[in-house]
């Protein structure tokens, strides 16, 4: 035995092998624990679809929901509300809403809504996370001398319209997030399933 | 050595051959440069602080719930003990307050022992790892204190640790799951709250620990710099001791004996006269619990993370911004490469050096108020109410953001390029008789 040549290749290529399926049996070992990270079953139960009742909610006012711990912003704009906001296109950053992550693809247009008089949106400023508040009339605000309605982010001063479009120049990169919705009946819709024959 | 270690101590070493070798190396026979001022106060009480958590720690342990679950509508369990260690155990409001203003004095003692390695070239050839060790230390202290500042579940705890997160969410493509993975949840929530808990009580003090004996040991290795920046190991006795050194113990360990009655005095005040310290180490928002539907007025961080908080403010957009964050703690792991200067200590550094160093602790203040919403306040009382705050806040930040960058471009191309005139450095320290 100890004058045999050692076989340096053959040592290397066994070190080699055994240090892979180890590697393997390392990766595969840490799976279980960096799963348990994800949500739970509990956690995604939680999450189920939320019905809204909208019925009472009169033209130009806001109604919170929550749904999976998110406030869910329904608002009843008014026809001049409406009106303003193709204006305001030239100041935003997405005015057509081409990031598709911010809405599902039946809220891609000017109003960003199924029916163009409600808006829901997902109320948590895309910037960090804040909740933004509802500023809904059309007047100068010590933020904005041409304001025409929308919501003011208090952290650190985000502008949204009132169809959660983000103007350009605030730090939030995004648009309000759109969650999945669809109208049950008139008055009332569920968050978190989309409409029928909708992806 | 046969009188020393006789009896218990004896008895001990003949069983455990490491110890009084261990004893030497790090006490009695590691021998400190003789001139240390006050700024060599703060490694020894950072290690006191530490002693203190973990101790404070292990107590609140005993008391506290980490669960978001309502034990009456609207406050979580673990909100309602801590106000429980706060009023029914006994002692428990002195426990929390020396954790809480503990948590504080961590980050003064470190930032001031920063400072003193930036100040004496403490970082330079041969003492790279050591400065590395320390950052890893800072960066783990950050993630700790962070954990712990969400687990009262107060509303401060709740949406701190919604921006936080939310910082992961800037990553391209898997920012969002990132972000899910983290709290376990949609939103910050018990999942969150547990996880945090775990990894604030075990995970991160190991880590902790860890990287301060190999701090420690790196340091030892090496030996102390000193505020000459003189290396005293090139002038030995005849015993082969390097003249300008003193043995730790006991010459040190009573020198830091003495910080560390003085350092008491001034927590002693703060734990029973300002515990929240106006709201800078326990903010106001936080008195109230957690609520995922109404956001504090002004979020922020608490006094130790303002000024990297100001920097990621200060970029108007979000990826950007979190990078920019980030790079302004790389760049001082890098400080050792940076600094291309031969002289360690700003007492033989030339006149650029020290300008720079005056900037650089102007600018990291001033991020620091940026960052804690005082500008807000400020500006309209400097400028008149119709300032536009936002506009000069931004304009104030930016600048200080590009000074504190600034620091490190001036000095590698101050050094790099040779402009640096620096004075002849002593052979020995300059209080040596």
């Amino acid at each position: 035995m100890a004058n045999e040549v050692v076989d340096h290749g053959r040592r290397r290529f066994l070190t080699v092998t055994t240090a892979a399926v180890g590697g393997v049996g390392v990766i595969a070992a840490a799976v279980p624990f960096i799963k348990s990270w994800e949500p739970s079953a509990k956690a995604k139960a939680a999450g189920a679809p939320v019905v809204a009742d909208i019925g009472k909610i009169e033209s130009g006012q806001m109604v919170k929901y929550s749904w999976r711990g998110l406030p869910v912003f329904v608002v009843n704009r008014t026809k001049a509300q409406l009106a303003a906001l193709p204006s305001l296109d030239p100041r935003l950053k997405d005015p057509k809403s081409s990031n598709t992550d911010q809405q599902p693809p039946y809220a891609k247009n000017e109003h960003r809504s199924i029916k163009p008089e409600w808006l829901v949106v997902i109320g948590i400023c895309t910037h960090l996370g804040c909740v933004p508040e509802f500023v809904p009339d059309i007047k100068p605000e010590p933020f904005d001398p041409n304001w025409k309605g929308g919501f003011f982010c208090p952290c650190h001063k985000s502008r949204y319209d009132l169809s959660g479009r983000v103007f350009d120049g605030v730090p939030a990169p995004a648009n309000l997030a759109v969650p999945p919705y669809h109208f049950i009946d008139d008055t009332h819709i569920q968050v978190g399933v989309d409409p029928k024959g909708a992806a | 050595m046969g009188k020393r270690w006789s009896g218990l101590g004896g008895w001990i070493t003949e069983r455990a051959p490491g110890m009084a070798p261990m004893y030497r190396k790090h006490m009695s026979e590691y021998y400190a440069p003789k001139n240390f001022n006050f700024m060599y106060f703060f490694g020894s009480l950072a290690m006191l602080v530490l002693v203190n958590q973990i101790l404070t720690g292990i107590f609140l342990a005993m008391f506290y719930k980490p669960s978001a679950e309502a034990v009456y509508p609207g406050v979580s369990e673990a909100f309602a003990s801590v106000e429980y260690i706060m009023r029914d155990v006994d002692w428990g409001w002195l426990i929390r307050y020396m954790h809480t203003t503990g948590a504080s004095m961590f980050f003064v003692v470190v930032y001031l022992h920063m400072f003193r390695g930036l100040m004496y070239g403490s970082y330079k050839k041969p003492r790279e790892l050591v400065w590395l060790l320390g950052m890893l230390i800072f960066l783990a202290l950050m993630a700790e204190a962070f954990m712990g500042y969400v687990l009262p579940w107060g509303n401060m705890s709740f949406w701190g640790a919604k921006v936080i997160i939310s910082l992961f969410g800037a990553i391209p493509y898997v920012g969002d799951t990132l972000v899910q993975w983290i709290m376990g949840d949609y939103l910050p929530s018990g999942a969150t709250l547990n996880r945090f808990f775990s990894l604030h009580v075990i995970a991160l003090p190991l880590v902790l620990l860890l990287l301060v004996v190999l701090h420690l040991a790196a340091l030892h290795e090496v030996g102390s710099n000193n505020p000459d920046g003189v290396d005293i190991k090139k002038v030995k006795n005849v015993e082969g001791k390097p003249v300008d050194g003193i043995p730790f113990h006991p010459y040190y360990t009573v020198k830091d004996l003495f910080g560390v009655g003085m350092f008491l005095i001034i927590c002693a005040f703060i734990i029973f006269y300002q515990p929240t310290m106006g709201g800078w180490f326990l903010e106001h928002d936080n008195f109230i619990p957690a609520n995922n539907l109404v956001t504090p007025e002004h979020i922020k961080p608490v006094w130790y993370f303002t000024p990297f908080y100001a920097i990621l403010r200060m970029i108007p957009a979000k990826l950007p911004g979190v990078l920019t964050m980030f790079a302004a703690i790389v760049v001082l792991f890098l400080t050792p490469w940076i600094d291309r200067g031969q002289v360690r200590s700003v007492r033989y550094r030339g006149t650029g050096f020290k300008a720079a160093l005056v900037v650089l602790v102007i600018a990291f203040l001033s991020l620091g108020l940026v960052g804690a919403g005082v500008t807000t306040e400020l500006i309209p009382a400097l400028l008149g109410p119709s300032a536009d705050v936002t506009l000069w806040e931004n304009l104030f930040g930016r600048i200080m953001t590009l000074a504190y960058f600034g620091f490190f471009i001036f000095l590698w191309v101050y050094t790099y390029f040779g402009f640096e005139k620096t004075k002849p450095v002593p052979e020995r320290v300059t209080m040596h008789d």
